[in-house]
């Protein structure tokens, strides 16, 4: 842990030395990062990318501190070769918050940034398509900010009080029957309104006019929000010059569940369950990342003991396993073997449900694990249960898999060569795993940033380098053989003993600070920003989403692309709405 | 076969026994129609998840007949309404149902689309499906286990089972409108309140 530290200080006097008159440090209590003035941040970033190789700009979000007056954006940069994290910050006043936009520099940031401007009211100078993301464009207000009010408004924190007055529960309803918190905008007349008109979908993108020379047009396609191949409830506007796509608009915030204002909300220990439905094929590694980034706040005291940290390892690489095998079945049904092979990947999720049903006694939404620990041990037989699925069913299943369908005519002609996303295109778009390792990054948190006891176990870092969807394809085959390894080495030296570091708890007595945790979750880089101003609740909640990320890539991949050939990329990236809307 | 078809009263020479029913007409047409419900590929969260498993082999919609999944509205009997309805989706929601044929059942999934589930407060997030759609079956959980959406659709089919030919609404002369289409304006906005919006507004900036 103090090694950890002594390495970020390094990063930072790197940073602070070759730009003295541009950063200094944050002085806040529990803070951590550079602070930088918003005129500078350009060039600062510039510099970090191109002379300190800081290109992977993993996460960007803003933070409201709202009794200060300040909105904060805080950007954490990683190197794509490893190591530990450097902040930057920059602050604006709340009146007025204009920061210069880091889409020429860092592609990636494109879609975060519409994200804190829809969320937050950060406006970003330059930004090429600046408007709404998770919302509908005419939404009143930017609901992440502190003084913003829901509807149905309770209480500005967990547990309300106004749930049982005089010993009787109430409807939420009946808190605000018509809306007193809607900031109507003058002239209001809901007769005449018009709801999000189409055109704004293809502002930003490129003109939509005849071409005088051929008689010629283009078309505009939408698939979604309810199509069988978008994975749940995403959009994409597709521009179509014959069969070819010319250009491509993802639209999302179809299931934008408020994950963030929420969470702010509870206390730390209440977001526990709520991260199970972040990416809900994968709640065990959502448990994980939340844990860490609190674990990091609370300090040694909640260090998990050894045999949590095994078993943590253990159901973050099941889940791995669980998600590789879904993410194959439904690309090939997005190929359209329909259904046929994803009843093969189904069976496998099942057996792996079982176990996680008899550990945390749900299927799907485990909320397993708890700060400093997992909140119960394994149950009598299970290691030995787990033992053979991992050193036979599933070695025996994945081989199965790879027989039917990776030398298959169709996933090959389909496959190869399609959505290519070069390294550079994909660091630059802030892509993160199997996405980013198919396109030749050997970049893995596990191996690049170890968390967790990872750094004991031998496992390769799968990587692919055509960048395709065929490539990303495989490299989920591999990164499930690796998974496999890692859980015999995890089964076989598991030790005996606690399970939870400190008494289980309700609340916490948190120290003031903030603290960024990420894991390498099935889908990428899955990162939790929390700050803490001391209280019970967060002062500020923020999931680093490696799903939504990931679709920033989406267009660089389709353009140039056949129509037919959309569905397979999306496949391949293989997304879950409940994190990309969050 | 036809003897959970045959009406009780009537008896069948026993050399016919299993060859022929005498029976209702109601009771042919919705033992007809209760095997062959078709639900709409409609994912929206969470619970599509568990949907997609109750159709794969360890549970297996097959076996009410339920096994072929239509994406397009207009070939489905039941909407599933598989998880959080948010205020962006639900004019989508709102449509879907509206394009689908008669005979229609909506079955509400999990504790988000019955009430708001643990999202309820949420800003984006409307508090159940059943403030815009009308809905049959509200299966609990979160999300419901495979063999909770399973009771689910057999209360569906008992549903169905009680239906008479007679006065089902699809057979009367009344027309159908269909459920208005909620907009999107600074929030949602659900077209059946217009007379009370239009109210408020005006007193708003009478104030002002």
């Amino acid at each position: 842990m103090n090694e950890d530290i002594k390495v970020l200080e390094t990063y930072e006097q790197a940073v602070l030395e070759k730009y003295p008159d541009w950063v200094q440090p944050d002085q806040r209590e529990g803070y951590q990062g550079l602070l930088v003035e918003p005129a500078n941040l350009i060039s600062l970033m510039e510099g970090l990318r191109d002379e300190l190789g800081y290109d992977l700009l993993t996460s960007l979000t803003g933070v409201d501190y709202y009794p200060e007056e300040i909105l904060e954006v805080v950007y954490h940069l990683f190197k794509s070769t490893g190591g530990s994290i450097l902040e930057i910050k920059v602050q604006a006043p709340r009146s007025n918050p204009v920061v210069p936009s880091l889409v020429g520099l860092f592609p990636g940031a494109a879609f975060q940034e519409r994200e804190a401007w829809d969320l937050l009211g950060i406006k970003f100078e330059n930004h090429p398509n600046l408007k709404r993301i998770l919302m509908w464009e005419g939404f009143a207000g930017h609901p992440l900010r502190k003084d913003w009010q829901e509807v149905f408004y309770g209480d500005e924190k967990k547990p309300y009080e106004d749930r049982w007055p005089e010993g009787k529960t109430k409807k939420i309803e009946m808190d605000n029957p018509y809306q007193e918190n809607i900031a109507y905008p003058e002239g209001f007349n809901p007769e005449t309104w018009i709801p999000e008109p189409s055109e704004l979908l293809f502002e930003g993108s490129i003109p939509l006019e005849q071409e005088k020379q051929i008689d010629t047009e283009k078309l505009v396609v939408n698939l979604g929000p309810q199509h069988p191949s978008t994975h749940g409830v995403f959009r994409m506007v597709a521009t179509l010059d014959g069969e070819t796509v010319v250009d491509l608009e993802p639209v999302m915030g179809y299931l934008h569940r408020n994950h963030e204002k929420i969470g702010e909300k509870n206390t730390f220990a209440m977001n526990m369950p709520y991260t199970d439905r972040l990416d809900y094929f994968c709640s065990m590694s959502n448990n994980f990342g939340y844990a860490l980034a609190v674990e990091k706040l609370l300090g040694e005291k909640y260090q998990p003991p050894e045999r949590a940290e095994y078993i943590r390892v253990i159901m973050a690489e099941l889940t791995r396993v669980l998600n590789h095998f879904m993410a194959i079945g439904f690309l090939l049904n997005d190929l359209g073997a329909y259904f046929t092979p994803a009843l093969y990947t189904i069976k496998e999720r099942e057996l792996i449900l079982d176990i996680f049903e008899a550990v945390a006694g749900s299927r799907m939404m485990c909320n397993y694990f708890r700060f400093g620990g997992v909140v119960r041990d394994l149950p009598e037989g299970m290691e030995e249960h787990i033992r053979e699925m991992v050193y036979e069913r599933l070695p025996r299943q994945i081989d199965e898999l790879d027989r039917y369908l990776v030398d298959n005519e169709i996933v090959i002609g389909r496959g190869k060569g399609v959505g290519v996303l070069t390294p550079e295109q994909a660091i630059g778009l802030s892509a993160a795993g199997p996405v980013l390792r198919a396109s030749g990054v050997p970049y893995d948190i596990r191996r690049a940033d170890p968390y967790s006891i990872y750094d004991r176990f031998d496992f390769d870092v799968a990587v692919r380098y055509h960048g395709d969807v065929y490539d990303r394809f495989l490299i989920r085959y591999d990164e499930i053989r690796q998974s496999i390894r890692i859980l015999q080495q995890a089964i076989d030296n598991i030790p005996q003993g606690e399970v939870l570091a400190n008494k289980p708890a309700y609340k916490y007595k948190m120290p003031v600070g903030e603290a960024y945790g990420r894991v390498e979750g099935p889908k990428g880089e899955l990162g939790f920003y929390v700050v803490s101003d001391g209280t019970d609740n967060p002062w500020r909640y923020h999931v680093r989403a490696p799903s939504f990320i990931n679709l920033t890539g989406l267009r660089q991949m389709c353009l140039g692309e056949k129509v037919a050939d959309l569905v397979a990329i999306l496949g391949s990236i293989d997304i879950v709405l409940g994190e990309v809307d969050r | 076969m036809p003897d959970e078809l045959n009406k009780p009263e009537y008896n069948i020479p026993p050399e016919l026994e299993g060859t022929v029913a005498i029976t209702t007409l109601d009771r042919i047409y919705n033992w007809g129609r209760r095997f062959s419900v078709w639900p709409m590929f409609f994912g929206l969260a969470c619970c599509a998840i568990e949907m997609i498993a109750t159709a794969g082999a360890r549970f297996d919609l097959a076996r009410f007949g339920m096994e072929i999944m239509r994406p397009s509205p207009r070939q489905c009997d039941l909407m599933i309404v598989s998880g959080t309805v948010t205020k962006k989706m639900v004019p989508q929601v709102v449509r879907l149902y509206n394009q689908m044929p008669e005979p229609k059942y909506v079955l509400s999934m999990g504790a988000c689309a019955s009430g708001g589930g643990p999202f309820k407060r949420g800003y984006n997030v409307i508090a159940g499906i059943d403030k815009y759609i009308p809905v049959d079956v509200y299966v609990p959980g979160c999300p419901p286990t495979p063999q909770a959406l399973l009771y689910g659709l057999m209360k569906i089919q008992e549903k169905i089972d009680k239906e008479s030919i007679k006065e089902v609404s699809w057979y009367s002369k009344e027309e159908d409108h269909g459920v208005p289409v909620p907009i999107l304006g600074p929030d949602l906005i659900d077209v059946r309140d217009f007379p009370e919006l239009m109210e408020r507004v005006s007193q708003k900036e009478d104030q002002a």
